[in-house]
């Protein structure tokens, strides 16, 4: 059979987000994938111009809907730094235990929408009923379910009293009895192991070269998180990243499963360990200088590089996204793939186009 | 899908995780940052929370002649961040813990009340 190119997206059924590749297909075996980015570009980076650095937070947190604590975290970082305010203890373990919470209820959306890829809607469902229980969680102790708005420069706008802890705890048992639950399904499964596994390989070497980041990067075999930076109340907290070897789409599944499982035991530990004490440090003045930080999002490594000229507003504000750094990841993947495979693919990367875009 | 079975069959025998919604609700949670409300007759027309407000949706005029003030939000640009809650040092400003209903029409919330004026002389 001759070559055919298929458009694949912006919009398709198992997509939740507008991404465009033109695959160059023969005989149901995609040869080449080409991409097109663009569709949803929105400009947040120049509001910097006409909103203070205060209000930038709120802007950098719609970034993402499901990364929005984790990047007014690293926003607020940055600024900190910048300005030399020391952050108070309490307050960066309360951000420790927003952020990995956030994650837990990152992966489960994406372990569920996996699942809707390859058609086990009952597994879909199961998920995101267990995800409903962090979502709880983050309206009761934030006042939102997703844009939770508890960053600001210098510690977090809301404390968390005795009794919400102790609810969190048991919250979390549950949840955590609930994922164990359906391990085996996601990873012993016949039909989850037969449509994920072997299925989009990327090696060691080239997720290293081409610069993939998070639990693609971990799926592949090497042992980065940006969580070792030791950013936060990560310093005291004992973690190591999880890796699987495989390189395949049961390889970054399995990473993000079993993250889901350790992010319960980091929010136990950050909660064991906080101890009391003010919210938030006065920040007076206005950021003078520049900065890069990084932190780990659900997706992998996200990096702010912010310049601030001692003015009310910020010179600028850069971000890059961990989509950013995985979509060459993604066309090595997809060379040699058959047809059907390709949803199942590019979802394994978790793509999140509104935020590669801005 | 014989690993999934036994969810599967739990899950018939359990009660709905559902909710009948419209019928039956959830109580809020306490902090859940719903609707914004003015009360009108604490606020002394500062303008920290249209300073403050990074959607700039607020609107704060006083009209001397009058001795009148106009507060006006366009609650269809707020994102509900209550960092205008946090900025009032009037405490004026409060949020529901409840969706706001929806509306056929874009309309704005406009609120006008009596500059205090022993307040002003006595921050003079
Ligand atoms: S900050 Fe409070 S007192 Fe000041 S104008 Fe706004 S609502 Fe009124
Ligand atoms: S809640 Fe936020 S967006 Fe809405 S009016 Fe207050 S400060 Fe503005």
């Amino acid at each position: 059979m001759a070559r055919t190119i298929i458009p694949f997206g912006p919009q398709h059924p198992v997509l939740p987000e507008p991404l465009h590749v033109k695959l160059v297909v023969e005989d149901e075996i995609v040869l080449e994938a080409i991409p097109a980015l663009g569709y949803v570009h929105r400009g947040l980076e120049k509001l910097a111009e006409i909103r203070d650095y205060h209000q930038m937070i709120q802007v950098v947190e719609r970034v993402c809907g499901i990364c929005s604590n984790i990047h007014s975290m690293c926003y607020c970082q940055g600024i900190e730094e910048i300005m030399g305010i020391e952050v108070p203890r309490r307050a960066e373990y309360l951000r420790t235990a927003w952020s990995e919470l956030h994650r837990m209820h990152s992966h489960l959306l994406w372990l569920g929408l996996f699942a809707d890829a390859f058609g086990f809607e009952a597994l879909f469902m199961q998920f995101w009923r267990i995800r409903e229980r962090i979502m709880d969680i983050n309206e009761a102790t934030t006042g939102s379910r997703v844009i939770t708005s508890v960053n600001i420069v210098g510690g977090v706008r809301q404390d968390l009293t005795p009794e919400m802890c102790s609810w969190i705890l048991s919250e979390l048992d549950t949840a955590e009895k609930e994922i164990k639950e359906i391990q085996n399904t996601i990873m012993d499964d016949y039909t989850v192991c037969h449509r994920t596994k072997g299925v989009g390989v990327l090696t060691k070497e080239q997720a290293y070269e081409l610069g993939a980041a998070g639990p693609t990067l971990r799926g592949s075999g090497v042992a980065s998180d940006m969580r070792l930076l030791k950013y936060s109340a990560f310093d005291k907290i004992d973690f190591e990243p999880i890796v699987e070897t495989a390189g395949d789409c049961w390889a970054r599944s399995t990473v993000r499963f079993r993250e889901t499982l350790q992010s319960v035991d980091l929010v136990r530990q950050a909660l064991a360990g906080m101890p009391q004490g003010d919210l938030a440090a006065p920040c007076k003045g206005n950021p003078e200088g520049e900065i890069i930080t990084r932190v780990e999002q659900p997706r992998g490594e996200c990096l702010y590089y912010i310049k601030g000229s001692g003015k009310k507003f910020l010179d600028r504000v850069r971000i890059r996204t961990p989509t950013f750094a995985n979509v060459p990841p993604l066309l090595a993947m997809l060379p040699n793939c058959e047809l059907a495979d390709v949803p199942v693919i590019i979802l394994s990367i978790d793509p999140c186009i509104s935020c590669t875009e801005r | 899908m014989l690993n999934m079975t036994p969810t599967v069959l739990k899950n018939l025998l359990s009660k709905s995780s559902t909710r009948m919604y419209p019928i039956e609700k959830r109580e809020p949670f306490e902090r859940y940052r719903g609707e914004l409300f003015n009360n009108i007759d604490e606020c002394i027309f500062c303008k920290k929370c249209q300073i403050k407000c990074p959607s700039q949706c607020i609107t704060v005029t006083k009209d001397k002649e009058s001795g009148t003030g106009t507060w006006i939000c366009d609650p269809f640009a707020c994102v509900y961040c209550s960092i205008c809650v946090d900025a009032c040092p009037t405490q004026s400003l409060y949020m529901k813990p409840v969706h706001r209903a929806p509306s056929a029409e874009r309309d704005m919330m406009e609120q006008t009340g009596k500059i205090k004026l022993p307040k002003k002389k006595a921050k003079k």
